[in-house]
Order: C-alpha cells, then sequence, then structure tokens
C-alpha cells in the first residue's frame, strides 16, 4: 500500500510517499496512523495525537474509523487552503 | 462542466467566451476570480509582509474533489455551465490563482452556484498554501471562516 503525506506533514516526515506492508490487524486508518507512528521521530511527530491532519483513502476522504482492506493509497494532510 | 487543474496562468475573457459561445440558454454568468493578495500579518512589520505563495495539491484527489463539488452544484442548481480553473506553483502577489465560472438562465442560480463553489472548494479540494515572507516560509492554518461559509450551504439546501 502507498502512504502519501502533503504539506507540512511531508516535510516532518521527510518522504512525500512510502511504501508499507502493515501487519493484519491494522484495519482502519486510526489503525494505520497508530502503526505508522513507530517508523521513525518524523512519522511520530506528523501524526501526533491532537495534530491537526485528515486522510483520503484511494483519493477520496476518509474518516480515521474508515477501513483500508485492499486500499491502494492513503494519504495524510493538513486542513485544505486553497481557493 | 468542466474542472481544469495548472501551473499556467488563464485568460478570465477568453474563457468567459469559450463557456457562451454555442449555449443560447445561458442567461448571465457569475465569476469569481481568486487573486493572491499581498499581506501583513502585522501592520507595519516589514518582516511578516507576504510576497508569494507556493499552492501544493494532490493531483488525482484534487480533480475528482472539485468534481463531486461541480456534480453537486448542478444537482442543487438549474445550471447551463461551470467552469473551475485553480492554479498550483509559486504564485506573486496579484497573480490569479482560481476562477470559478457558473452559467444559467437566470441570474439567482448562477450567482447563489458561484458562491456555494468557491465555499466548498476552499474547504473540501486538497490544497496546501506556503506562504512566503522576508522572515521566512509558514504553512497557511485553516480558517474557521471559510468552515463557517461551507457550513451554512449544509443547511441551507434551496
Amino acid at each position: 500500500m502507498k502512504v502519501k503525506y502533503f504539506a507540512w506533514m511531508k516535510r516532518t516526515v521527510g518522504v512525500a510517499e512510502e511504501d508499507v506492508t502493515p501487519p493484519a490487524d491494522v484495519r482502519t486508518v486510526g489503525d494505520l496512523v497508530t502503526w505508522l507512528r513507530q517508523r521513525s521521530g518524523g512519522h511520530a511527530e506528523a501524526l501526533a495525537e491532537g495534530a491537526a491532519f485528515g486522510a483520503a483513502v484511494d483519493q477520496r476522504t476518509a474518516t480515521f474509523d474508515a477501513p483500508i482492506g485492499g486500499a491502494r493509497e492513503v494519504a495524510f494532510f493538513p486542513p485544505f487552503t486553497g481557493g | 462542466m468542466a474542472v481544469r487543474i495548472q501551473e499556467a496562468d488563464f485568460d478570465t475573457g477568453a474563457e468567459l467566451d469559450r463557456i457562451t459561445k454555442g449555449n443560447k440558454k445561458i442567461g448571465g454568468l457569475a465569476v469569481f476570480v481568486g487573486l493572491v493578495r499581498e499581506m501583513h500579518v502585522r501592520e507595519g512589520l516589514h518582516r511578516d509582509r507576504i510576497d508569494a505563495l507556493t499552492l501544493e495539491h494532490y493531483p488525482g484527489m484534487t480533480e475528482t474533489a472539485l468534481a463531486d463539488i461541480e456534480a453537486e452544484a448542478k444537482r442543487r442548481w438549474p445550471l447551463e455551465a461551470t467552469l473551475i480553473v485553480h492554479r498550483y506553483g509559486r504564485l506573486e502577489a496579484g497573480e490569479r490563482i482560481v476562477l470559478v465560472v457558473v452559467g444559467s438562465a437566470h441570474r439567482e442560480a448562477a450567482f447563489e452556484a458561484c458562491e456555494f463553489l468557491v465555499d466548498w472548494l476552499k474547504t473540501k479540494a486538497p490544497f496546501w498554501k506556503l506562504e512566503e515572507t522576508p522572515a521566512g516560509e509558514k504553512w497557511v492554518g485553516a480558517h474557521d471562516g471559510d468552515d463557517a461559509a461551507a457550513a451554512r450551504w449544509e443547511k441551507n439546501r434551496p
């Protein structure tokens, strides 16, 4: 599964995207966040509890209880500031 | 009905001509052009002046999100045409960022749908602004006012 990071989260994590293979008990976006935090200090900081960020599963906005089984791409990003 | 994400500038007049050409049912166009404005975070302090910004987006999701927003506008109002052009990359103060055009038989639908599209794209399309100031770079935070503007359309369905 591909994980993408945007805006300040990309700089804090240190990469724009990475390929990961989470274990079978990582079932939701929230599970994935918890699992990704262990990868590095940058991950832990960007995905910290209380940090303001959202997620998308296969390019559609998703809540943290959304399942990720079968997902090809999960993205994390700060609140949108376009327009 | 069209959505375009591009680094290049757009020609507002040419875009409007293209929309109206060949569709004589359009009685009016409502147009919004968003620009990079020179801002002073704290008035009088030169180091806080914002000279330019870089717009980052999520290729793929951006197009889907804008198409969804456009489809929602079409469900709510009788529209003949819509166009959203959103730029990305580095933009200096005074440059155009976004163009939203809505064509309808009557002005009420055009005005309302245009405002709806701008409000929703600010909060539902994956764009992020990085500001350049003489003191360094700074990611723009989300505005509570934008959330409130977008939220009113959740309740007031015409």
